[in-house]
């Protein structure tokens, strides 16, 4: 069982000595956290998808400048509810000064793809939810396994074990509205026995729940955080 | 890559979650959860039978969740008892989550179990195996801590199950070890306040427990006799199990129970109940012997 390497929670990373652990750990933070900015911005502050797109990037800039991260007191709240007031003051200053932004400000951080980032908010269910934290938690999530699962299938992948990922695919990731395939009707379909497939997926979702939890890690700001994250997504919580 | 919807989010925490055994189980659903571990039921494939899991949600760093779970399986161990699920096995998972195996109850939490019943003797009768399950307990060294409707589940065929000994303070488990635990509304005075207690603790909670089993409606006896159960002060309480049960098989059996003082009018009719033939012809005697004083007066 290949397990992935362990990470350090990205608060600590960005208080790092080291110039180069700090810049990979803000990228990393950049990565986790620019769709739940981005969609927490069109649906609580109404931006519209230019102005969210800009507000975001120049949000992770402020937090550069301002040494937003490092200032963060893990027992004041936690890191994830900290970001977005920290959002929330920055975008009230932005109204406040009826400030208009020049584009991209920082877009050389990490590409960030809205397109899709609005495409997905397109496809989301009716539902909003009324308490904002709930709703920043979702996008939070969702962004979570969204890089969780690709990571899983690139390294099926990269070990030539794409047969261990389709069925992973087909029977936790497909459409639920879509009904699930059986173990045989799967096994049927991929040439493989049932048992087989009993086993690929026992060890992709061992690998995916690692993979969560590590994860989990970068975009946390401590371990009790980490814990009661954990338990909240994994002890039927969502 | 498609969007994940909510529900997808929902099905991938569920497999992420869901407990794989290398061999031996194989987990079919999920029974009940619990503060930091979930309960799966699960065919025990060499034995053809089904069984239920408890495993730990999330490991924690320090192992407090592990070895919490680990001392619930040693005091189940210890208890054998029809009123207390035998443990089969305990082991941990391949990704590190500590698990135990016990026999799968089928069963109802006490309070929906009760509504069914509508005869105070039946509800008295499922009670008096709950005494009898936490009295065992008791004469083992081990105090509950934590009774409470819901962790009392009652079978198809009225067995009743004493469930969740993970807040149990057992007289041989070091200090240090103890779990500050209980539930508000039935845990005992002193218990609420963080002292040490003793088998007293259970008792106030069956009382509070024999009190909405009754009912409000319930005859004074009875509840004179969860009132002085769930008194404030230990001292005040009964000191054993067995005197609980004492007192409601006198009420059973239509003899007061001490804890209950009765008005003359209600005794009367009690003994009238009790002793029907025998009073009347009490009664007969004495009127015919006041009859006779006022024919003599006459
Ligand atoms: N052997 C069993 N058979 C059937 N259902 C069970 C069994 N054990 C527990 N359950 C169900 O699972 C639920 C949770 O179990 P349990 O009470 O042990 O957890 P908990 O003690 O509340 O968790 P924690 O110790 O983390 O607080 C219970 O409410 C009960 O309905």
């Amino acid at each position: 069982m290949a397990f992935p390497p362990t990470r350090l929670s990205v608060v600590a990373r960005t208080r790092s000595d080291d110039e180069e652990t700090r810049r990979v750990a803000f990228a990393a933070l950049v990565e986790a956290y620019w769709k739940p900015i981005y969609k927490y911005l069109r649906l609580q502050w109404h931006l519209d998808p230019d102005q969210a797109a800009d507000a975001t990037q120049d949000f992770f800039v402020s937090a550069l400048e301002k040494d937003l991260i490092a200032r963060y007191d893990p027992a004041r709240a936690r890191f994830r509810t900290y970001l977005r007031l920290c959002v929330d003051g920055y975008q009230s200053n932005q109204v406040k000064a009826g400030r208009r932004l020049k584009r991209g400000g920082g877009a050389s951080l990490v590409s960030l793809d809205f397109t899709t980032a609005e495409g997905e908010l397109r496809q989301r269910e009716p539902s909003v939810p009324a308490d904002v934290d709930e709703l920043f938690y979702r996008e939070w999530v969702r962004a979570l396994f969204d890089r969780a699962v690709g990571e899983l299938r690139e390294r099926a992948e990269s070990r030539g074990r794409r047969a261990m990922f389709e069925v992973f695919e087909r029977y936790d990731l497909a459409d639920p509205a879509a009904g699930r395939p059986s173990y045989a009707e799967i096994a049927g379909s991929l040439g493989l026995t049932p048992a087989t497939v009993t086993n690929h997926l026992a060890a992709m979702r061992r690998e995916f729940r690692a993979l969560v939890l590590d994860h989990l890690r970068e975009v946390t700001g401590s371990e009790e955080e980490w814990e009661a994250e954990a338990r909240r997504l994994l002890g039927g919580g969502w | 890559m498609s969007f994940l919807s909510d529900t997808a989010i929902a099905r991938l925490c569920e497999a992420a979650a869901w407990p794989g055994f290398e061999s031996g189980f194989t987990v079919t659903g999920v029974a009940g959860r619990g503060g930091s571990a979930t309960v799966y039921v699960a065919r025990d494939e060499a034995l053809h039978r089904e069984v239920a899991i408890k495993v730990v949600d999330v490991p924690d760093r320090d192992g407090r969740a592990a070895a919490r779970l680990a001392r619930e399986a040693l005091i189940l161990a210890r208890l054998d008892h029809p009123g207390i699920v035998p443990v089969h096995a305990q082991g941990v998972l391949p990704d590190g989550r500590a698990y135990y195996v016990m026999k799968l109850v089928r069963g109802r939490p006490l309070d929906r179990a009760a509504a069914e019943l509508q005869a105070l003797p039946d509800r008295l009768a499922l009670f008096a195996r709950i005494l009898d399950t936490v009295a065992f307990a008791h004469a083992q060294g081990i105090v509950h801590r934590d009774l409470k409707p819901a962790n009392i589940l009652v079978g198809g065929w009225g067995d009743v199950y004493v469930m969740d000994w993970g807040a149990a303070q057992a007289d041989t488990v070091a200090e240090h070890e103890r779990v500050v635990a209980g539930t508000p509304g039935f845990m005992a005075p002193e218990q609420e306040r963080g002292e040490m207690v003793d088998e007293r603790a259970d008792i106030f909670a069956l009382g509070t427990i024999l009190k909405g089993l009754a009912g409000a409606d319930a005859p004074p006896a009875v509840l004179a006799v969860a009132d002085k159960a769930s008194a404030a002060e230990p001292a005040a309480r009964y000191a054993r199990i067995a005197d609980v049960a004492d007192e409601l098989n006198r009420f059973r059996d239509g003899l007061p129970p001490s804890a209950y003082r009765e008005p003359a009018a209600e005794r009367l009719l009690r003994l009238y109940r009790r002793y029907e033939l025998p009073v009347l012809l009490v009664l007969a005697y004495v009127l015919m012997r006041a009859g006779l004083l006022l024919w003599i007066g006459y």
